[in-house]
């Protein structure tokens, strides 16, 4: 530790410290612009000058080391002289446009400025133009002279995204931030460079100028999307969200979002949301009142239930509702007799059912991730499914943790990487029983039964020797193993090579309350998601998802939805499909418009309250669910608020109870029908910004590179031996089934030979089947 | 260019800049590689060679005046990981041309002295950053590396000895901040070249983040012949605590503008002489003694100041690179400060405010005196603004973009008041552009 | 892209750094690939900074940090000459205006027929043979009076 003295307070400092950190513990503000404390220090707006003892000159405060015995003096003479000149040269270029920026009202020069800036400029030559840019739909950069070459959006890029996509370019007075020459700022993490933004160089292309700081309401709220949680600040002007920002948290989110947390709000403003409920009748939807409505509902599901039985019906629910709609789902499935109720809607195995000891979780806190020395993510696209939970990892990486990569699909995660296995899925059981083996021949321990004859790679040994040397290690499934046809299998081979090295288990889970979701019990005890659809029921009932995008196999929910004499969907939003399949439509309030609780996959129940009311008669879910229970006269019902479910379900939080990874039972049988000649196996991900109702109707992000319409990607050499060129329009079949497609195909060496990735959850993909299906790809004329 | 006088020299002794002269064979004849042969025969303990030049009181030629041995104390010698030795011949301090000088008449004695500085502290690799604009020289360096590998004095197992050293060029391509050696460290990493701030120093925190000392061409030069003569003796070549000889870049205004070895302490009239004196017999008005980042002298100050690090510092200046910019009469200051604050405007790395900033604005009001846009107050705004600069940023260039200013406007404010009220210069036009010799002169 | 032997010589600099470290290579890469095609288009930079393993933008950073790189096309012949102040005591200027004049161009432009590009440089190093100039970034021309300089474009056209 390190005596220091600011102003005169004393305090004792960690070694390392700069006088920054000092002053941040002792809170004495120094003022400053480039420092960030996640970000490397710069040193270059010069703002945070201070004066220390016996030094001849101001000294940089985030860039200076406390030495034992360090007095400091931010406010000196030396001091304030030092911080006014470099105020007033930050000034001199600037255009002092305030009262049309709208960085207006929250801007650190601005603030600064007043305390540190002249009243009169000194400055009378031309100042300097900077030409605007167009770099992305969530990004404003069309005031570039405001930039001060902070270089804290350049800094984000490189250390936090993993990705440096803005530069600062030439020198001296001509430096510039910009993307190379016509290319996009693409990275899922973007929007934080806009928060980063001390001034309005960087502003946000949906909120700008639709209001101003000082007129927004703000209110803490949680994420609806991946499975973290991010914490929100949502802020809203006129009841309406106008802006989402970071929450801090440094358990969760530190101090970022993903562009999906951030921009989705842009949905909840959409014209297609749902206002009114809608019935049909005469084959055509009508919106009705609320009472008809709930009229319609409960004497059709009473109708049906009573005659045939509740298994006649089938309940879909989303793992981004919240935990007290799905847990009162699971009451009124109970009641009706209904054992058909899931939300684990992409799901395609559910032989681990009954042989799991808990609620799948992370197997650790996020926070933990940080710390780990080594880990190995079995399938799964992190940096598109967990973008923040891949940042810590990231982190991580970068002071020499070695993480490994199984995967069907070789995306770059931006996470230095130990060793990488990129298979076909048919492989991956294989591939993870080779490690497995690896890992018990290194340990000599026992090999597992059914691996006898499994072989492996030095890769494979590569992996199994950094679990096996780590202290902190980990195995994570990712989102692709719970998405798989032998997603059992998987689990339980990772359960064994946990056991070998002593990795710790881990899901990194599907949305933001997949977790909550167990705990809710919106489990199946009759048919599972997938079965339910595959012997079609009489009556379905959706609780915020869109099957026909939601479903492991779109192509047999829509179907099945089809035939049903009754599809009763509570949803936040109106057209597409559903107003096919759907009898009838209540209309459900988002997350920012109901109070509620997201469980994320580190078993962290967040509760929340609406920050704006629904629009027209849209409202919360626990209520239309209560509303329908009591119409349906079953008992248990009589909540008046979502506080009282919650208490019904848990009472102490903040960490659920019941979180458990072990599996047991699963026989490790690896036998794998041969590829058959001709065919392809589908590789499916779920597109960032496709992955859940609300997302999909966020017009800014419907315009990133990440929604991009989806190709059919195929390894050169695949392509080549198909006879199909880069490029061209190809017909995707299904072997089993009838479902096609039309993609262009386009060469892409990430993808294992043998495979095509079509990313799922896509109108374009919605004729297709199962994600993971052998098909056939033809050229197209 | 050429070496075209010394008095006592040692790196240019045996030189007649002769193209030719540069070869391996040729530096051998004059005695090259004789202290690196030595010093890997006897396996001369490190330390004794850091000593050695520790009491040479060899100071840094690259500007600073750093005594190099102690900067080669810093270097964690025992520290097991890569070490770095760095030469920096990215010479484009206005007024500077004697490392091209060094390398193309001698380009071993630099391979020499950067192998023994390896050895010295147990570096394994090095790299000689070359100016950009000089190509032609980089190519010339780069065969005096073929020929010295071929000859295994540098890369694996020197001379058969346990001692390795890989040298490289790395060619600049036209930044004068590179010339700052953390700038120059980031521009060996494939960066553009913007300073580091400083602590952590390159001694621990160096190129690509491991142990690195960077010194002069002319540093590296002089130590296999500080060795060959002992330490002792190349002191007492030049005054105390002022070490040995030094090579000084005369330009502008004198006869035979070029290279000089002299020994320091040497008086600035001998220098003026060996030169053939002010072009055309005009009189001397000021001189810039160390490189144009050193505040301008009057001329009979300068007359009055011998040529070492202590005796210019005490007159007002610097030493600097040894770069020595003579103005006759025929000179305007408000012209001459003009040109030289675009440069450092225009060199400016464009990475800390107070540089990026204010080299521009201190330009744009240099630019409109000269135009006869002056005001009255721009005097004044001018002296606020440097210092502002002064001891603001991240690297010295701030500091030398200022110092200028200051010292032109202090020694010849006269005449840039007289621009400001008359809108013209008080030395006319043609006066001027005679001064400049290049529609009379053709030597 | 580049021909094989300018990525020969890219693999010869990339081979002067330690491994892990190609990116110390983009300078003389960029060089290598400008002697190639005469300037740094941005699909030329984008190339040479993907075969370094180097994020485009981080390339461009490069590409216009030290001003020995054309990003606009140039003509046969690039012409920069050094009017610093020690250069310009002693011609730099002058030797400047002669060029512009006889060439019937200003700095930054290229004559009409595609030959020759002028620029001005910053201090080349050279100071003690002024007038001096740079052709091609290759070339040094010392002492360059109008005779030279006339002798020179001579030799150019």
């Amino acid at each position: 530790m390190l005596e220091i003295e600011i102003d005169g307070k004393a305090a004792q400092v960690p070694d390392g410290s700069s006088i920054m950190d000092a002053a941040e513990l002792l809170g004495a503000y120094i003022p400053h612009f480039c420092y960030h404390k996640k970000l490397s220090i710069a040193a270059n707006c010069r703002m945070c000058l201070v004066q220390v003892e016996k030094a001849p000159k101001p000294l940089p405060a985030c860039a200076t080391p406390v030495t034992n015995g360090m007095k400091v003096f931010t406010h000196s003479d030396l001091a304030v002289k030092a911080q006014k000149g470099v105020m007033e040269f930050l000034l001199i270029n600037h255009p002092l446009d305030c009262p049309i920026c709208d960085q207006g009202g929250e801007c650190q020069l601005q603030d600064l400025s007043v305390g540190y800036g002249g009243s009169v400029s000194r400055y009378r030559e031309e100042k300097r133009v900077v030409i605007h840019k167009d770099v992305s739909p969530l990004i404003s950069m069309k005031e570039m002279a405001r930039c001060i070459h902070c270089t804290r959006c350049v800094r984000f890029g490189q250390e936090i995204a993993g990705i440096m996509e803005l530069g600062m370019i030439n020198r001296n007075v001509h430096s510039e931030i910009t993307s190379f020459v016509g290319k996009t700022v693409d990275s899922e993490l973007s929007g934080n460079m806009i928060d980063l933004c001390p001034v309005g160089a960087l502003t946000s292309k949906p909120f700008r100028y639709s209001a101003r700081s000082w007129e927004l309401q703000r209110r803490r709220s949680v994420s609806p999307h991946d499975s973290l949680g991010s914490n929100l600040v949502v802020q809203t002007k006129h009841d309406r969200v106008m802006r989402v920002l970071p929450f801090e948290n440094e358990e969760i989110n530190e101090c970022w979002l993903s562009d999906k947390d951030r921009f989705s709000y842009e949905g909840l403003n959409s014209p297609a949301r749902l206002l009114k409920p809608m019935v049909r009748v005469d084959g055509t939807l009508r919106e009705v009142d609320w009472n008809t409505a709930l009229d319609y509902v409960s004497h059709g599901l009473k109708d049906i239930t009573g005659k045939d039985g509740g298994d006649a019906l089938g309940i879909l629910a989303s793992p981004h509702a919240t935990l007290e709609e799905l847990y009162l789902l699971h009451k009124l499935a109970r009641s009706l007799g209904c054992g058909n109720i899931d939300f684990r809607l992409r799901r395609r195995d559910f032989s681990a059912d009954g042989k799991t000891a808990g609620i799948p979780w992370l197997g650790m806190k996020l926070a933990e991730v940080s710390d780990l020395d080594a880990a190995l993510i079995v399938g799964g696209f992190p940096r598109k499914e967990q973008p923040l939970l891949a940042q810590r990892l990231r982190q991580a990486a970068k002071r020499a943790a070695r993480f490994s990569f199984l995967t069907a699909g070789g995306d770059d995660q931006l996470i230095a990487t130990h060793a990488r296995l990129n298979v076909s899925p048919a492989d991956l059981p294989k591939a993870l029983a080779g490690i497995v083996k690896a890992a018990a021949s290194l340990k000599k321990a026992a090999i597992p039964a059914g691996l006898e004859t499994q072989e492996y790679c030095a890769n494979s040994e590569r992996i199994a020797q950094s679990l096996i040397d780590g202290e902190k290690t980990a195995l994570f499934l990712g989102n692709m193993a719970e998405q798989h046809p032998q997603a059992a299998l998987l689990h339980a081979l990772a359960q064994e090579l946990a056991n070998i090295t002593g990795a710790r288990l881990g899901f990194f889970g599907e949305a933001a309350n997949s977790v909550g979701a167990w705990l809710a019990r919106a489990i199946p005890s009759g048919h599972n998601a997938y079965a339910m659809l595959e012997a079609p029921r009489k009556a379905y009932l959706l609780f915020n998802a869109e099957p026909e995008f939601d479903c492991h196999n779109p192509r047999l929910a829509t179907a099945a939805l089809k035939q049903a004499a009754l599809t009763v969907a509570i949803t936040s939003f109106k057209g597409g499909a559903a107003m096919e399949y759907a009898d009838a439509l209540l209309p459900l309030a988002a997350f920012t418009e109901t109070s509620g609780t997201f469980v994320n996959t580190e078993g962290r129940a967040q509760s929340f309250n609406g920050v704006a009311t629904p629009p027209g008669e849209a409202r919360p879910g626990w209520k239309i669910l209560r509303v329908l229970g009591n119409l349906l006269g079953i008992s248990g019902f009589s909540q008046n608020s979502s506080e009282e479910v919650r208490h019904e379900i848990f009472t102490s939080g903040p960490f659920v109870s019941g979180l458990d990874n072990r599996i047991k039972d699963i026989a490790l049988n690896l036998a794998a029908p041969s590829p058959v000649q001709g065919q392809l196996q589908r590789i499916a991900d779920v597109p960032i910004h496709f992955a859940d109702p609300l997302v999909r109707r966020a017009p800014a992000l419907q315009l990133t590179r990440d929604a991009s319409a989806p190709a059919a990607r195929i390894h050169p050499e695949t392509l080549e031996k198909l006879g199909i060129a880069n490029a061209s329009k190809v017909r995707v079949r299904e072997t089993d089934g009838n479902g096609e497609a039309l993609f262009v195909a386009r060469a892409d060496a990430t993808v294992p030979a043998g495979c095509a990735r079509i990313a799922a959850a896509h109108p374009a993909s919605a004729g297709l089947g199962d994600m993971f299906a052998a098909i056939r790809v033809e050229g197209v004329r | 260019m050429a070496i075209l006088g010394a008095i006592n020299p040692m790196l240019t002794a045996g030189l007649n800049n002769d193209d030719a002269g540069w070869h391996l064979a040729d530096y051998e004849k004059r005695g090259g590689y004789l202290m690196l042969r030595e010093i890997l025969q006897e396996k001369r303990p490190q330390e004794q060679v850091i000593n050695e030049i520790k009491k040479s009181v060899l100071r840094g030629r690259g500007g600073a005046g750093f005594p190099t041995g102690l900067k080669w104390s810093f270097m964690p010698r025992s520290f097991p990981g890569d070490k770095y030795v760095v030469c920096n011949s990215d010479e484009g301090e206005p007024g500077t041309f004697k490392d091209r000088d060094i390398l193309r008449y001698n380009p071993h004695s630099v391979i020499e002295g950067m192998t023994i500085a390896a050895y010295a502290m147990g570096a394994n690799r090095g790299y000689n950053y070359i100016h950009g604009e000089i190509w032609e020289i980089y190519q010339r360096f780069e065969e005096a590396l073929d020929e010295a590998r071929r000859a295994g004095l540098i890369g694996q197992n020197i001379l058969g000895s346990d001692f390795c050293f890989e040298l490289f060029a790395h060619h600049g391509y036209g930044a004068y901040v590179c010339g700052e050696e953390t700038g120059l460290l980031e521009s060996i990493e494939g960066k553009k070249g913007q300073p580091r701030f400083k602590p952590p120093f390159p001694a621990s925190f160096g190129l690509y983040g491991k142990p690195t000392t960077i010194n002069n061409t002319e540093t590296f030069a002089a130590v296999p012949f500080i060795l060959k003569v002992g330490a002792d003796a190349y002191l007492e070549a030049g005054k105390p605590n002022n070490g040995g000889t030094k090579l000084f870049s005369v330009s502008g205004h004198v006869n035979r503008p070029g290279n000089y070895e002299v020994p320091l302490g040497t008086p600035f009239s001998t220098l003026l002489e060996m030169c053939g004196g002010v072009r055309g017999g005009r009189k001397l008005k000021a001189v810039i003694p160390g490189g144009s980042s050193a505040p301008v002298l009057p001329g009979e100050i300068m007359m009055d100041t011998t040529m070492d690090y202590d005796s210019i510092a005490k007159a007002g200046s610097m030493l600097g690179s040894g770069a020595v910019i003579v103005m006759d009469e025929t000179t305007c200051m408000v012209r001459s400060l003009e040109r030289l604050s675009w440069f450092y405007h225009e060199e400016s790395c464009g990475q800390c405010t107070p540089c990026r900033e204010g080299t521009a604005w201190l330009y744009k009001i240099i630019h409109r005196i000269e135009h006869g846009a002056g005001r009255a107050e721009d005097l004044d705004l001018l002296e606020s603004i440097t210092g502002n600069i002064m001891g603001r940023t991240v690297c010295a260039l701030g500091d030398a973009a200022a110092m200028p200013v200051q010292s032109f406007v202090k020694h010849f404010r006269d005449e840039f008041a007289y621009h400001i009220e008359h809108k013209k210069c008080l030395v006319p036009l043609e006066v001027q552009r005679a001064g400049s010799g290049f529609f009379t002169a053709s030597e | 892209m580049l021909t094989p032997e300018s990525l020969q010589k890219i693999d010869r600099e990339v081979a002067k750094y330690p491994t892990g470290q190609q990116q110390s290579a983009i300078m003389a890469s960029l060089a290598i690939a400008q002697a190639e095609k005469g300037w740094l288009a941005p699909e030329t930079i984008e190339f040479v900074a993907r075969r370094l393993g180097m994020d485009p933008v981080a390339a461009l950073e490069v590409a216009t940090f030290y001003n020995m790189y054309d990003l606009r096309p140039v003509g046969k012949y690039k012409i920069t000459v050094c009017t610093n102040l020690p250069c310009m005591l002693t011609g730099g200027v002058d030797a400047g205006e002669y060029l512009k004049q006889k060439l019937g161009i200003d700095y930054d432009e290229t004559t009409r027929d595609g030959k020759i590009t002028l620029k001005q440089g910053e201090c080349m190093g050279a100071c003690g043979d002024s007038p001096v100039m740079i052709v091609n970034n290759r070339r040094m021309c010392s002492h360059m009076n109008p005779e030279q300089i006339d002798k020179l474009l001579a030799e150019l056209q």
